[in-house]
């Protein structure tokens, strides 16, 4: 199935991508079929500028668990900062 | 010994408001009179598989067309890319595909070769757009690959701005063909037979089948989704579709 499901974010950062670093300003996060990773479904995680253009992008195909085990350690080290740096 | 080629080439079309845009045309070398396939690609986008589809219909006898529906968002991008920004940026808009498609189908008509017959087919969100389309155009023949939010309303996170048919489908102006993954959540079985009663009572001349065993995008050879006894019989299916409606 296709779950359509995306949620959009505005970010602040830098990504690189095949053309080299740029401000990553946007990101999607989805469910829906991958492109390469051999699976029928993935978590799919775009970074993009959109006003830069398409070939800024880094994109992740993964499968469930590994997004859980991405997302838990991002969520432990970001909650562990200092206060001024969250 | 049956003469067996075709030109296949990246073209540009007048789609929408005139917009020049990016198509991927396969035509047979004969001299017709041939009908028209207009092939609506996936969300994924103008990829490989797509093409590979617009090939196979003019290996069968049909000139075939694939817009590319990301050309404005993405001009030049690999397909993947492109879907990730036509993604952010909430789809391509009702109004839009069907201007596309409009366009696509000008460009078979205005073919040396073509008998003025033109069908639609499309795959996942291209299901929905074909009956879009349908409903919207002058068009000889549809045939919607597992195509969600027909007549149920997409979720609030999806990324397209689709909104359901149901009201649209008393204007179904073809035969329209029906493929589904009796296992598929986005169609749901459902779904499915919601639409088939809609058109029933608006007397409209349809055929649905669903696939035991198969989910969605069981026609994409290239994805674990793959079911071949599905895909090859709604391969014969469509062919069958498209010949009985578009063969002079």
């Amino acid at each position: 199935m296709c779950t359509y499901i995306t949620k959009h974010l505005e970010i602040a950062g830098s990504a690189k991508g095949s053309s080299g670093w740029f401000p990553a300003t946007t990101a999607s996060v989805y469910f829906d079929h991958p492109v390469h990773a051999p699976a029928d479904h993935t978590l799919n995680i775009d970074v993009l500028n959109l006003s830069l253009g398409p070939e800024h992008r880094v994109a992740l195909e993964l499968d469930p668990a590994s997004a859980r085990s991405l997302a838990q350690a991002i969520l432990e080290l970001v909650d562990g900062l200092p206060a001024v740096n969250r | 010994m049956r003469y067996d080629a075709l030109l296949a080439e990246t073209i540009t079309i007048h789609g929408h408001g005139s917009d020049a845009i990016e198509a991927y045309s396969a035509r047979p070398l004969q001299p017709g009179p041939l009908g028209g396939v207009v092939v609506i690609h996936h969300m994924p986008g103008y990829d490989r598989a797509t093409k590979e589809i617009t090939r196979r219909f003019a290996e069968a006898g049909f000139n075939a067309v694939c817009p590319n529906l990301y050309s404005r968002e993405a001009p030049g991008a690999s397909p993947d890319d492109a879907a990730a920004i036509a993604r952010a940026r909430g789809g391509v808009p009702d109004d839009r595909l069907v201007g596309d498609v409009a366009g696509a189908a000008s460009y078979l008509r205005g073919l040396p070769n073509s008998n003025q017959k033109v069908g639609v087919i499309g795959y996942c969100s291209g299901g929905r757009q074909a009956v879009l389309a349908a409903c919207s155009l002058d068009l000889d023949a549809a045939v919607d690959c597992y195509g969600a939010f027909v007549v149920a309303a997409p979720p609030p996170e999806a990324p397209i701005a689709a909104t359901p048919l149901r009201d649209r489908l008393a204007d179904l102006r073809c035969p329209l063909l029906g493929l589904f993954g009796a296992e598929d959540a986005h169609p749901s079985p459902a779904e499915t037979a919601e639409l088939e009663k809609i058109l029933a009572e608006h007397g409209k001349t349809y055929e649905f089948h669903s696939y035991q065993g198969a989910g969605h995008a069981f026609f994409a050879v290239d994805r674990p989704s793959y079911r071949p006894d599905a895909a090859n019989d709604g391969w014969q299916r469509i062919l069958n579709w498209f010949g009985r409606y578009l063969t002079a």
